[in-house]
């Protein structure tokens, strides 16, 4: 068994990965196909491009899994109404006709799929994986470690919630799970919900707003709505919560608690609103570092990795790699379901006596996880002309010299270059930059470019050589995933700070980089290296020629609500809808006084609120 | 018929055939749901299944 296709799909951020031989050859999310944000249809189109990147047909391939099992979630829907009756029934009669339409004859349903590919498709060639193995199996066999501990954490796969795994070469043991409804994943989402976020969407901005309020509510968290062992396992008090068996996340008793209603959509942010943000960050912190203490105090072994919906927060991730008790901590770079495809053809491929697995280099196997579809330049050219676009046509320093310049002189560029990014993050291939000195540079890049919240934190890209002159961090980061502070020689600290409250703390000029640096002098931080993103790279570097900073305001390419780019028109459709002044599109350089065609004014109106 | 075989098999794995009676007021009241209801879009916050 060589060549192994792994889905995910049906619940959110479908995507599908190949692996050969037991290299990644190709891994995309379906939403960057279909457009439509998190999309849980099946991923055809994903998988219709990660056979293209192989050159093969559906044919060729030697099995097909799916990253979770169907019958034991199905299982686990009818005890949990079934412990709850008769609660739960109006629940339980919407939920039934989905499930017995589709969800219970998945297998059914990825066969019929994929026969529009390859008609003598067999039923045998596929196979389920469970939820959390994939996830473990996504963080564990590309990472670089030999041996690690792995902990999985998300809202809820069949049973599991949580779970904790040992992996040595090619072997993942589950060692413990906390089951649904107990799950940190649902508590974050239950207070995304409370705040007025979208869930499964709004934890990001529970996160960015957590720095702005004082975590005044934790220990209510901690006291009242769990109940939290020394281990760091817990049980949620379920007479708060209302998502085991109802239509919403909490239920009257959690706002009686808090003692404010839930916060409406448009509803103005309060000083309450960040302080139950920054309390349930701190909350989510603290149950972390328990368990990761613990489970290192237990198995002893000093490599950690991580995957699952929770090590999204990398807040929380930065804070378990300054505890120190791991020597080495890796986050798989999707970890979220889209992940799990690629977790889940891992596992099976290294399930088969004839695959072994060896370490032979220090770097992760995700290559950048620039694992997307690229595109060449006269693919490129093509697609400009079809829509009229001007561009001019530059060779690879040309292009780096005049970017570079634009940049320093406050431009704000998309930059759409190689292989699209695998997972939530932009990383130099599909991002919007921006020079990250300049002071309102945050304020209008959510504004007038992404059309989104003005509190949300920005990323700094940072070549790695640069790393700790800029930050307090001494590991590489190319994932986006691990927060940190920004260094103290680069901070300034604007006389007015003690005079400003909550979100006017965004006005104050907070460190040399004030777009990257967030209001408690934190950053998102990406390292940029040469052997993964030569071009990208580059750049950064004749930017630091230009400035002596060594770093570039880093955000994803697309609009709140939109996935992010994938193909050379979806950039051009961006680049025409918000305010951005130049698109670097492989080899060419479009500059936006230059089209002809008119700004689109509707464009942030085509995607839904995320 | 692969499916049901699936069922059965699946719950004497996992020893769970207390279950089988509500599977089976499942089917018969479920197919009622299904036949009665035009669109199968549910109005979940977060959907567990």
């Amino acid at each position: 068994m060589k060549i192994i296709l792994g889905i995910s799909a049906f619940y959110h951020d479908s995507a599908a990965a190949l692996v050969k031989n037991g290299e990644i050859v190709a891994a995309a999310q379906e939403e960057r196909f279909t457009r439509v944000k998190h999309d849980s249809n099946f991923p055809l189109y994903s998988v219709k491009y990660v056979l293209e990147e192989a050159k093969i047909e559906l044919y060729d391939v030697d099995a097909i899994i799916f990253y979770d099992k169907p019958l034991l979630k199905f299982e686990r829907l009818l005890e949990t109404y079934v412990s709850f009756a008769p609660r739960g029934l109006i629940s339980f009669v919407k939920a039934m006709p989905i499930v017995l339409r589709e969800k219970l004859f998945l297998k059914n349903l990825i066969i019929k799929n994929l026969k529009t590919l390859d008609k003598s498709l067999k039923p045998n060639k596929i196979f389920f994986s469970e939820h959390h193995l994939s996830h473990a199996a996504s963080a564990f066999y590309p990472s670089p470690f030999e041996e690690a501990i792995i902990l999985t954490m998300d809202g809820v796969g069949e049973w599991a919630t949580a779970s904790v795994a040992q992996g040595k070469g090619k072997n993942i043991k589950i060692l413990k799970e906390l089951h649904f409804p107990h799950s940190l994943g649902l508590l974050y989402s239950a207070f995304t919900y409370y705040l007025g976020f979208k869930v499964n969407s709004g934890e990001y901005k529970v996160m960015g707003l957590a720095p702005y309020g004082k975590p005044k509510y934790k220990n209510i968290i901690l006291n009242k709505l769990i109940d939290l062992k020394s281990d760091g396992s817990f049980r949620l008090v379920m007479k708060y919560f209302n998502f085991a068996t109802g239509l919403t996340m909490i239920n009257s008793s959690f706002s009686k608690l808090f003692k404010q209603p839930i916060r409406k959509e448009k509803e103005k942010l309060t000083e309450f609103h960040m302080d139950i943000a920054a309390s349930i960050q701190a909350a989510t912190e603290e149950i972390l570092l328990k368990i990761t203490s613990n489970i290192h105090q237990e198995y002893k072994i000093d490599n950690l990795c991580l995957a699952g919906g929770v090590a999204l927060n990398c807040v929380a991730n930065g804070k378990i790699l300054r505890d120190n008790k791991f020597k080495q901590v890796w986050v798989q770079p999707a970890p979220g379901d889209s992940g799990a495809a690629l977790g889940a053809a891992l596992l099976l491929y290294y399930s088969k006596k004839e695959n072994q697995r060896k370490i032979v280099s220090k770097e992760d196997l995700m290559n950048g996880a620039y694992l997307g579809p690229s595109y060449t330049n006269s693919q490129i050219e093509k697609d400009l002309k079809n829509v009229n676009a001007k561009y001019i046509l530059l060779d690879d320093e040309e292009l780096i010299n005049e970017v570079s310049n634009l940049l320093y002189k406050g431009m704000i560029v998309g930059w759409f270059q190689g292989r699209m990014e695998f997972g939530p993050r932009a990383l130099g291939s599909r991002s919007i930059l921006a020079n990250p000195m300049i002071k309102d540079m945050q304020k209008k890049l959510n504004l007038k470019i992404k059309f989104r919240e003005s509190f949300r934190p920005f990323a700094p890209a940072v070549i790695y050589e640069n790393l700790s002159e800029w930050f307090d961090l001494d590991i590489k980061s190319p994932y986006m995933q691990f927060v940190s502070r920004v260094n103290k020689d680069k901070i300034l600290i604007d006389e007015n700070t003690k005079s400003f409250f909550g979100i006017e703390r965004l006005n104050l000029i907070r460190s040399q980089i004030p777009c990257v640096t967030h209001v408690d002098y934190s950053a998102r931080i990406q390292t940029v290296h040469k052997n993964t993103n030569f071009r990208f790279y580059s750049l950064i570097k004749a930017f630091k020629d230009l400035t002596n900073c060594p770093v570039l305001c880093n955000t994803s390419f697309n609009i709140r609500g939109e996935p992010i780019v994938n193909s050379p028109y979806d950039a051009y459709r961006c680049f025409m809808g918000t305010q951005m002044d130049v698109l670097a599109i492989g080899n060419y350089i479009l500059f936006k006084n230059d089209q002809i065609n008119n700004l689109d004014p509707n464009y942030k109106n085509q995607f839904l609120n995320d | 018929m692969d499916f049901i075989k699936q069922l059965f098999k699946f719950f004497a794995v996992r020893k769970k055939f207390w279950l089988l009676p509500i599977v089976i007021m499942l089917f018969i009241f479920g197919g009622l749901i299904i036949l009665s209801q035009s669109s199968a879009v549910a109005p979940f916050i977060y959907t567990l299944f």
